[in-house]
């Protein structure tokens, strides 16, 4: 401060304070170039695989047909049959029962984390939670298959390894997400809508079923969408529990094929028109997965209006 | 101040220009590196071995006992499957491609060498607590064809049959199918006839753990790396599938394992593969599998 207010020192010290600028300008500059490259790197990527992914994958749709290889049932690849129906059915499948378990499982427990657990209980259940996500996909299949396979043959026969397998592994899978992101979005309604609430003579149950969660909807729907996005994707657990045979699953107990265990088994024997079947495959399952996003970033953006 | 600031962005394009340039030099600098380093002649380089998950174990120890002699050679191996295998000695990317099957038609034409290091027999394995163990050929057929599909019509329990296979592509499938009639020739094209809705396991370790985990599972899996304290080995035609019993051909499952090179071989690969085929490597070969000479 002296110094800019002491016009001869300022003057004196002109030339320094001039090169000290243009070091630090040079030094931003630097940090500003790395940073975008940085960036570049992530849309390079997506660019790169996105290519690569239909360049491979969509000429077969061309030289074998759209609809012998979507609605196809039969996948015999070096009998050259790539019908994947029963895969893009069984991913769905997997996917919605997935959700169907983890949504309500997840929901009740944000429920309860927000709103009625004392605070000692939610610093056992939170981090319990939180840990669940981190342990490896590999890992919940392992136990999958060790523990959910034998005893779903055990009580319901037919070997174990079928989509109920799949769907609970998921289910529990996609939890820590949609736990997380419920109960946040059910603490940020305001205090005044439940204080309305229980002021106008509504129990806790009915505040929180017919006015917290109402007014979380957005937050709660991206929770289970984000869930839904890992279940789909979800390869390494999936492929030790479901069977991995290619044929529409005519019940929970039936064994099916995922689209990412298709990719993930054959890819390293394929060649030829086979593996670009797969690559096909990947083009489907990318499909999905951009429009489960498409309708993530509708829900946030709708979510941010109301606010 | 326009001008400074125009300026400054310009040192600012240059730098990212400086940055992106360095990284290409680095990159180029570490592709001649890994040129260098195949060219050098001594036995210190490195051998690349891609291919079958069946060839994998046998690989690993002919490997640790070839390093013995040369603890300064790096012998990656790598087991992703006998298609890919052969593809990849194939482009370029390996130095030795394995395969657990006899090279396809198509296959044939690359104009790969192949050196039979060992055959291995296949197993048909099913677990413990099943009564049933002496299989016909024909019963094995059926089988897996689905014509059979419970124990009871075998003299077992009343259980449905759970068919336990391997992925399309696998070598282990391939000869398999090949060595059971469980193909057919439809035009130009082999048609499996294994049934539609059998389990699909990635790999022997994933059908010895279905196996083991079922009771009504049957499988089939590379002799080497059956783990008889989890399953049993079914005896086909009443032989038992044993070393023995696979050199004097009275079972009938048996494949080779193929080495594949493409051209001149590197001096390394060379002298691994006459290591290999010499009396110790053979030794190593027959503790668990087949020695061919």
């Amino acid at each position: 401060m002296n110094r800019v207010c002491n016009p001869i020192s300022a003057d004196l010290e002109y030339g320094t304070q001039q090169k000290r600028f243009r070091l630090r300008n040079l030094k931003e500059h630097i940090a500003e170039g790395l940073l975008l490259l940085c960036a570049f790197l992530a849309v390079l990527s997506l660019l790169i695989i996105a290519t690569y992914i239909f360049y491979s994958g969509v000429p077969i749709f061309g030289k074998v047909g759209f609809k012998e290889i979507v609605f196809g049932m039969t996948w015999k690849p070096l009998e050259d049959m790539f019908g994947i129906f029963p895969m893009i059915a069984a991913s769905l499948l997997a996917t919605i029962g997935a959700v169907a378990f983890g949504a309500t499982v997840g929901l009740m427990t944000a429920v309860f984390l927000a709103e009625l657990a004392p605070l000692w209980l939610s610093k056992v259940i939170r981090p319990a939670i939180e840990l669940l996500a981190g342990i490896p996909s590999v890992v919940y299949g392992f136990f999958g298959l060790i523990v959910i396979v034998p005893l779903i043959d055990k009580y319901f026969g037919g070997g174990g390894n079928s989509l109920l397998a799949a769907i609970i592994i998921l289910g529990v899978m996609i939890l820590p997400t949609i736990v997380s992101i419920s109960e946040t979005s059910l603490r940020s309604v305001p205090i005044e809508y439940k204080e309305g609430s229980l002021a106008l003579g509504a129990s806790q149950l009915q505040t929180i079923f017919k006015v917290s969660i109402p007014a979380a909807r957005s937050g709660i729907a991206a929770g289970i969408i984000l869930g839904m996005g890992r279940a789909i994707g979800e390869t390494m657990a999936v492929i030790l529990v479901i069977g991995n045979t290619p044929q529409l699953p005519g019940s929970l107990l039936d064994r099916a094929r995922t689209l990412t265990s298709n990719i993930a088994i054959e890819m390293s024997y394929a060649q030829g028109l086979h593996q670009e079947a797969l690559f096909a495959t990947g083009v489907v399952l990318f499909v999905f997965i951009m429009i489960l996003n498409i309708v993530l970033t509708t829900i946030f953006r709708k979510a941010g209006e109301e606010k | 101040m326009k001008n400074v600031l125009r300026n400054n962005s310009k040192t600012g394009l240059t730098v990212v220009l400086l940055v992106v340039i360095l990284m290409g030099t680095f990159l180029f600098a570490a592709c001649e590196n890994t040129a260098t380093n195949e060219e050098t002649t001594s036995l210190s380089g490195k051998v690349m071995i891609v291919g079958s998950t069946s060839v994998q174990p046998l690989a690993e120890e002919l490997a640790d006992e070839f390093n013995k002699q040369h603890p300064d050679l790096r012998i990656d191996i790598q087991g992703v499957g006998s298609t890919a295998g052969v593809k990849s000695v194939n482009d370029g990317t390996c130095d030795i491609g394995t395969a657990s099957r006899a090279l396809k038609s198509e296959e044939e034409s690359w104009g790969l060498t192949e050196t039979v290091i060992a055959m291995d027999g296949i197993a048909v394995i099913v677990n413990p607590a099943n009564k049933v163990q002496d299989l016909q050929n024909e019963d094995v057929l059926k089988i897996f064809t689905g014509e059979i599909n419970n124990w009871k019509d075998l003299g077992g329990e009343d259980k449905e049959i759970i068919v336990v296979s391997r992925e399309a592509g696998s070598g282990t499938r391939g000869a398999f199918e090949e060595l059971m009639k469980l193909e057919k020739k439809e035009g130009d094209k082999t048609v499996s006839l294994v049934v539609d809705n059998a389990l699909i396991a990635e790999g022997n370790g994933a059908v010895l753990a279905n196996v083991a985990g079922k009771e009504s599972a049957i499988g089939y899996m590379s002799l080497g790396m059956v783990d008889e304290s989890k399953v049993k080995k079914a005896n086909i035609n009443g032989v038992e599938a044993t070393v023995q019993n696979i050199q004097n051909q009275s079972y009938p499952i048996a494949r080779p394992f193929l080495m594949l090179t493409k051209g001149e071989p590197t001096q390394e690969t060379k002298a691994f593969l006459d290591f290999i085929l010499s009396n110790e490597g053979q030794e190593v070969v027959a503790k668990d599998y087949i020695p061919v000479n």
